[in-house]
């Protein structure tokens, strides 16, 4: 068999499922946040995929992936920061448990 | 066109307006600034009224064409036009009213100078000047009505001035509605000559009475109608009893109002309204009657007074009564020049006893006497001032009583013997007055007697000489010929002439006889008082009781007929029969018991029900719907990855893919 | 060949170190787990023939968030519960279910018009064109610094100890 597009986007999609099924299951805020990242990267390899089988002259959807990449390290950087600060004040980094916009 | 003539009256109402709305609001503090105002206002008035004088004079017929206004015009309907007429009365009234209101307000200056309502005070008789002008220049009935009330509406304000006095509210009240009583009289006439002769305008009435157009019982009903009226104003008897309670007022308005102005205006309306009574003989004869036995009836009051005020009240009444009579036989010239000559030399008594009452603190004469060395200026003018209404030979009050006397002697002689009585009773009391005033020694309870100061006395001065002067505009007969009767002669004729006449000589007498007896008792004592007083013990009684007309008015009437009798049946019937069936009946029994139970348990239950269910529904739901709000991040995203799923379903299903 | 079973290794390694993550309950060993992940995908990307894009994907995820990670985890071990399931488990097992499905079943229902030329050997010139050149994506390579000084500086503004 070839290799064709739908394998590479079948593989990003169960990779985008698995992060979302850890985005919404999980307790613990940094594993939120790594399940974040894979979703991230299965995007990133959508975008490849589609810049390789569709236009493999035009780089676009490489840029795409580029640039989603930098805006997903900033992302990560701010998003621990935010934990690491929620720790210091709440001594926890449990999501469910920081519910301080509840009724 | 002497339209200037509209000034005389409105300039006092200027100058009303400006003392109430921008004086005593703003000038709090300068009260002093109110009296000036007024007074310039009423002297302007003064000068305006001795022009339309001397014009009348020059004038063609002694009558000044004034333009007139169209105040209501209905087609087919009533046509009212609001002018001036202005003849010879008018223009003698003027003089009198101007000059007599000019010395009251600058004695007014001095009489309330500290009082705490100038203000008021001089708003009022700025309003009252406008009023009384308006009314004697007035041509028509209805506007004379209008200011005839305003007139009334002034006594009442400021015979009650001192309103928180109980005495002074009272007699207010009292001035006002009897003379109200009079007015229903006065109105009833002006529409019964409305309907008859569809006019108001007095010209054109006086015209058709002298014509015959307006005759029978028609013009004899108006006539005692518009002469009810006076009687209430010039409190003539039965009406006088407000008079003497009037006094309560402060005395420059007594001067004023009840003495030279007001109180003639009663005599003034019959006199306007002459040829109507002319060619009623019943009504002549009524204003003959009812002012020859007020002359007498007020004159014995008089008697017996002890408080100055009153006795000069009384005394005005008898000499209202004296001008009614010459007004009901010798015409109008002979009642207005009494006219004339009272309002100068009563305006003098009364303002010479305000000046008593500044320097002694009281009116009652038992506590007065000798104040002839304490206060010269004051005793000499009120000398002159009785004099003359006593009517002594050459002072004015001398021509025009012995005027009315004569023409009395002429037409009525049983009036005659009682006015010629009043004559000796008016001489009487005037000089016990005198006496027990000015002469034999101080018997009241003062340290320090004082003359008033110049602003009280020079009014007193000029109307003195008025009250000597005035007479003798008609020495040369001058005054009748102005009027449209009589001839002129010369003025030595009249001044000495009088004396050919044996009438002057009888009146002279009688005046000098009640000179003599009151300088008897109370000067000399040769006769005592107490024991006159207890011989006639029942004529006393009588006499000081005012021959208990106000006990029969206030006690009687008032008490046992009609609140007793006519009012409290009319409450009766009120209150239980037609309140009583509304309220038991219907109210009770029908419509609160079924319409407004209901209505109040649908307002109970079903409006508030609603209110309050819509209320407790957002209520219950929000605390369902809050549930949503976990706060929990992870639950959002659930929502949002479920709304997405479905969206995802939608395309799916609802699209060809 | 040879792409297939390197297609096929590096598939399984990604799918299978991305359930570690989310499965594990050792979140030390999920973190490692991760790395494993962005691994694969950087050989993925090599398959594509996104070298430039490989070696980015090594450099930035692997070199740089991964070790955030790692730091964060360490800075917050002490009261570490571990990394469990909550409650919305099976809630979201469907919802991810059903979210794949319908992706894969869209991608398979596509006609993609594939095109089959050859790609250029190296991509990091036709990038640069790509990026830096008149028609380019000169605009946001100017824009995400920007966004990377705005993150940076949050980030020291959150971290820094308010006692001071």
């Amino acid at each position: 068999m070839t290799i064709g597009l739908n394998n590479y986007l079948i593989l990003s999609a169960i990779l985008f499922s698995i992060g979302l099924y850890g985005a919404l299951a999980k307790h613990n805020a940094i594993v939120i946040l790594m399940s974040i990242e894979i979703m991230l990267s299965a995007t990133n390899i959508a975008f490849v995929a589609f810049s390789r089988f569709i236009t493999p002259t035009d780089l676009t959807g490489q840029v795409f992936a580029l640039f989603a990449m930098a805006i997903a390290a900033a992302e990560t950087a701010v998003g621990l920061a935010i934990i690491i600060a929620i720790y210091r004040n709440k001594e926890t980094i449990d999501a469910n448990k920081i519910d301080l916009m509840k009724w | 066109m002497n339209n200037y003539i509209w000034l005389i009256f409105l300039v006092p109402f200027l100058s009303f307006l400006i003392v109430s709305l921008i004086l005593r609001p703003m000038f709090r503090k300068q009260p002093k600034i109110a009296g000036y105002v007024t007074i310039a206002a009423v002297g302007t008035s003064f000068i305006l009224s001795i022009i339309t004088l001397c014009k009348l004079i020059a004038a063609p017929d002694h009558i000044l064409k004034v333009s007139e206004i169209n105040w209501m015009f209905i087609q087919n309907g009533i046509n009212i036009h609001f002018g001036l007429m202005v003849n010879a009365l008018t223009g003698i009234m003027l003089m009198v009213v101007t000059t007599v209101s000019l010395m009251v307000q600058i004695y007014s200056q001095g009489y309330m100078k500290d009082d705490a309502g100038y203000h008021r005070y001089y708003a009022w008789m700025s309003l009252f000047t406008t009023a009384m002008l308006g009314l004697v220049m007035a041509n028509n009935l209805l506007l004379a009505f209008m200011f005839w009330e305003m007139v009334g509406l002034c006594s009442y304000l400021l015979i009650g001035f001192w309103f928180h006095k109980p005495s002074a509210a009272n007699a207010a009240k009292k001035a006002f509605i009897v003379t109200r009583i009079g007015d229903f009289g006065f109105l009833a006439a002006i529409i019964l000559l409305y309907t008859h002769t569809g006019t108001f305008d007095i010209a054109t009435l006086q015209n058709m009475a002298i014509s015959g157009a307006l005759a029978g019982s028609v013009l004899t009903w108006a006539a005692i109608g518009i002469f009810a009226g006076a009687v209430g104003k010039s409190a003539q008897f039965p009406l006088h009893v407000w008079l003497p309670d009037a006094m309560e007022g402060p005395t420059p308005v007594s001067a004023l109002i009840h003495a030279a102005t007001m109180a003639a205006a009663g005599v003034f309306l019959v006199a306007r309204t002459y040829p109507l009574f002319e060619n009623s003989a019943t009504a002549l004869t009524t204003v003959g009657i009812v002012g020859g036995f007020t002359a007498i009836f007020a004159a014995s009051i008089a008697l017996v007074q002890n408080d100055i005020k009153r006795v000069l009240a009384y005394s005005t009444i008898s000499q209202l009564g004296y001008m009614m009579l010459g007004l009901a036989t010798g015409g109008v010239a002979v009642g207005i020049f009494h006219l004339l000559n009272h309002a100068f030399f009563k305006a003098l008594l009364f303002l010479g006893a305000g000046s008593i009452n500044h320097a002694t603190g009281t009116f009652d004469m038992r506590e007065m006497g000798g104040l002839r060395k304490a206060m010269p200026k004051t005793f000499a003018t009120f000398l002159i001032g009785a004099a003359s209404l006593a009517g002594l030979w050459p002072l004015s009050g001398f021509w025009s009583k012995d005027a009315i006397l004569s023409n009395a002697l002429d037409k009525q002689p049983i009036l005659f013997v009682l006015v010629i009585i009043t004559v000796f009773m008016t001489a009487f009391y005037m000089f016990r007055v005198i006496f027990l005033t000015f002469g034999g020694e101080y018997r009241g309870k003062e340290h320090h007697l004082h003359e008033s100061s110049s602003v009280m006395t020079i009014p007193l001065f000029i109307l003195a000489a008025l009250a000597i002067g005035s007479g003798w505009v008609n020495l040369n007969g001058g005054f009748s010929v102005f009027f449209g009767a009589g001839t002129t002669h010369s003025v030595i004729e009249g001044l000495f002439g009088i004396f050919k006449e044996p009438l002057p000589w009888i009146s002279l007498i009688l005046a000098c006889a009640g000179i003599f007896l009151a300088y008897a008792i109370y000067s000399k004592k040769w006769i005592s008082a107490t024991a006159l007083g207890k011989t006639f013990a029942f004529p006393y009684k009588v006499l000081y009781n005012k021959y208990f007309v106000d006990e029969l008015y206030e006690g009687i009437i008032v008490k046992k007929l009609l609140m007793g009798g006519l009012f409290a049946a009319a409450r009766w019937f009120d209150t239980k029969v037609i309140d009583g069936g509304v309220n038991t009946f219907i109210i009770q029994k029908v419509i609160v018991k079924n319409f407004f139970a209901g209505l109040f348990a649908f307002d109970r239950k079903g409006v508030d029900g609603a209110v309050n269910g819509v209320a407790g529904t957002t209520l219950a739901a929000g605390k369902t719907v809050r549930k949503a709000q976990t706060g929990q991040l992870q639950f959002y995203g659930l929502v949002i990855g479920l709304g997405l799923i479905t969206l995802i379903a939608g395309v799916f299903i609802f699209s060809k893919v | 060949m040879g792409q297939v079973i390197a297609f096929w290794i590096f598939a399984v390694a990604i799918v299978g170190a991305a359930l570690g993550v989310v499965l594990l309950e050792n979140v030390f060993r999920a973190a490692i787990l991760l790395i494993t992940c962005f691994l694969g995908v950087a050989g993925i990307f090599i398959l594509l023939s996104a070298d430039f894009l490989a070696a980015m994907q090594i450099l930035i995820y692997v070199g740089a968030i991964a070790i955030l990670v790692i730091l964060a985890i360490m800075l917050t071990r002490e009261l570490s519960i571990g990394s469990p399931s909550n409650k919305f488990k099976i809630p979201a097992l469907i919802i991810a279910g059903l979210f794949g499905l319908g992706i894969i079943l869209t991608v398979i229902n596509t006609k993609w018009l594939i095109n089959t030329t050859t790609p250029a050997p190296t991509t990091t010139s036709g990038l640069a064109v790509k990026l830096f050149s008149k028609d380019g994506f000169i605009l946001p390579v100017e824009i995400i610094p920007t966004v990377l000084l705005a993150t940076i500086l949050g980030a020291i503004v959150l971290i820094k100890d308010k006692k001071k």
